[in-house]
């Protein structure tokens, strides 16, 4: 037998070789541990030097490039702060920061910032930017809705849904999107936690690209921000069409949030300053430029130009839609939300 | 259709290798070193352990087994949302400042891989153990050196248990996502976006080929890996 040959080659003579092996197992495990314990220290280290700032997000902002590839840079550049972008769709976004990992938030959806601030995680809300959703579908439109508006149309969907020509896809993930969808349905007289168990309406708790590529397979109905199904549709993912593009509704207002430092030992001075250089000019400008070489038209539009107009359609609709009541003031933060902000806030009262 | 992507793929994850474009390289180099680093924590505690489990007999012994084979198939999405939930700064753990760093990631890594390299280890000591420590006994050895030479004898075992769990841990997505956040900032000491979070992300911004270049690159370095670690096997035994 080969091991037996083997064996008895090697004749064994005592037991203090065997130890002095062992001694070098321990020795290989102590460096080991070394090298693990090293480079923690070496991370804390570099840590500690490099200014950061988390900022937990919406996938809509974040699958465009805005966010790393034109404001972390710009931003970096003129603060010397980096930004850590975590993209998870706002719900988790807000969980995120509630959590304490997040130093601010870059949202959109009105009423889950407002239950963010009265819980006390946010304060210093400011309004950047703003873009538009569409209800987006098959090029033939089975259900005949190209051109109505946003309820008329969801009425349209459920009508022709119901005789099985139609199909509808909801992202049903808690996110911005999620919930703009859920408020229109509500506007169409519908129930979402209803209606989403009826045979045609899909619901795939996934972000906007995987939904508009299932809508692209299944020829279905869905709601989209433009940002994303205009990336999509450049690059030939899909081919659905804007069929309801209009409508105050459809309006998509992206906000920052600061942690309020009395919950969390964040950088609050950090935050601040990102709020104040994203509606500064040049902070909007970068926002309304970005995409607009690659698709012909920006995928955000700067809200504080808008503001400061304090006129005109998507003036109102933003403070509709996107401002907060107190006291009769409609504010983009109401007072009691705010905390030592050394930045103004766009209010009206009405 | 399909084809189109994956020649579109092969053929610009060829071009981002010749090009030698920086951004891949540094995703590339960050894969191995977060899982490389798993792969060292989880063999510090893996090999006693998986050490003591082959060789001794002790009460418990099978519960401890069957824990660890159990743990085997764990899903990364679950243990990601454990560790983030133990590492936020709300979190019990969160004094550590791991979340959102390639640390986190390398140390959930090593959590998951722990249980592949115990079952391993455990396993291919036991296959030869007693057979190897009578004979070794018959021929003279005291008690430690008749240990070395089970070990000896299982080491090609050994091996296959750290490649298969660096395997595993550089292809993993959930903690990665969970705990390193695929944060990527250019120039930036602090990224933590890998191979796998770096797919996703294309996958999620509709540019495949990209995916794919990188899917390529990962299966080339899991096959290399394979690949090396059979040579060494093969000269071994």
């Amino acid at each position: 037998m080969h091991i037996g040959d083997r064996m008895s080659s090697k004749p064994f003579i005592k037991d203090r070789k065997a130890i002095s092996q062992s001694a070098w197992l321990v020795i290989v495990a102590v460096l080991l541990a070394g090298v693990i314990g090293l480079s923690w220290y070496f991370q804390t280290a570099q840590q500690a030097e490099q200014r950061v700032l988390t900022i937990s997000t919406t996938t809509s902002l974040y699958d465009t490039g805005l966010l790393e590839n034109a404001i972390a840079p710009a931003f970096k550049e003129k603060t010397g702060i980096e930004l850590h972008f975590i993209p998870k769709g706002t719900g988790a976004a807000i969980q995120d920061a509630m959590n304490g990992a997040a130093d601010a938030i870059i949202v959109h959806a009105r009423s889950k910032e407002l239950d963010f601030m009265e819980k006390g995680y946010g304060v210093n809300r400011k309004v950047i930017a703003y873009n538009f959703f569409a209800i987006v579908g098959p090029e033939d439109d089975p259900a005949g809705i190209r051109g109505l508006s946003p309820v008329e149309a969801l009425k349209k969907i459920v009508e022709e849904g119901r005789k099985g020509n139609a199909i509808w896809v909801s992202r049903d993930d808690g996110s911005g999107t999620n919930t703009k969808e859920i408020a229109l349905w509500k506007k169409a007289g519908f129930n979402y936690s209803e209606i989403k168990n009826e045979p045609w309406f899909r619901c795939t708790g996934t972000g906007m690209g995987k939904t508009l590529n299932y809508c692209n397979n299944v020829r279905a109905y869905t709601l989209s921000d433009m940002g994303t199904y205009l990336k999509y549709r450049k690059d030939g993912l899909i081919d659905l069409d804007v069929l309801v593009d209009e409508g105050e509704e459809l309006i998509n207002i992206y906000s920052i949030i600061v942690v309020n430092p009395e919950k969390y030992n964040k950088d609050f001075d950090g935050a601040m300053q990102l709020a104040k250089w994203l509606v500064s000019e040049e902070g909007q400008k970068i926002i309304g430029e970005y995409g607009v070489e690659e698709y012909g038209r920006p995928l955000f539009y700067p809200a504080v130009e808008v503001l400061e107009k304090k006129s005109g359609d998507i003036y109102n609709w933003i403070v509709k839609y996107g401002f907060i009541e107190d006291n009769g003031v409609w504010s983009e933060c109401p007072e009691k939300y705010r905390y030592k902000a050394n930045i103004e806030f766009f209010e009206v009262k009405i | 259709m399909a084809w189109e992507y994956v020649l579109e793929g092969i053929k610009q994850a060829i071009h981002l290798i010749i090009t030698a474009n920086p951004d891949v390289i540094e995703i590339t180099l960050r894969s191995i070193r977060v899982s490389g680093m798993a792969t060292l924590m989880a063999a510090l505690w893996s090999f006693p352990i998986g050490i003591a489990i082959g060789m001794y007999n002790f009460r418990g012994k099978n519960i401890l087994k069957g824990f660890f084979n159990g743990l085997l198939g764990i899903p990364t999405v679950v243990l990601g949302l454990i560790l983030y939930l133990l590492l936020v700064p709300s979190g019990p753990l969160g004094f550590l400042r791991l979340i959102y760093t390639e640390m986190g990631i390398s140390l959930g890594q090593s959590l998951l891989i722990t249980p592949i390299m115990i079952s391993f280890i455990a396993n291919s000591i036991e296959v030869v153990e007693k057979d190897i420590r009578e004979l070794a006994i018959t021929l003279g050895a005291g008690k430690l050196e008749a240990s070395l030479a089970v070990m000896r004898e299982a080491i090609s075992g050994i091996l296959l248990s750290v490649i298969a769990s660096f395997n595993r841990a550089i292809a993993e997505l959930g903690i990665a996502i969970m705990i390193g956040g695929n944060i990527f900032v250019k120039g930036s000491a602090l990224n933590t976006r890998v191979l796998t979070t770096a797919m996703q992300m294309y996958t999620a911004r509709g540019e495949i080929d990209m995916a794919l270049a990188l899917g390529i690159i990962l299966l080339s370095i899991v096959f290399a890996v394979s690949t090396i670690s059979n040579i060494i096997q093969s000269r071994l035994t």
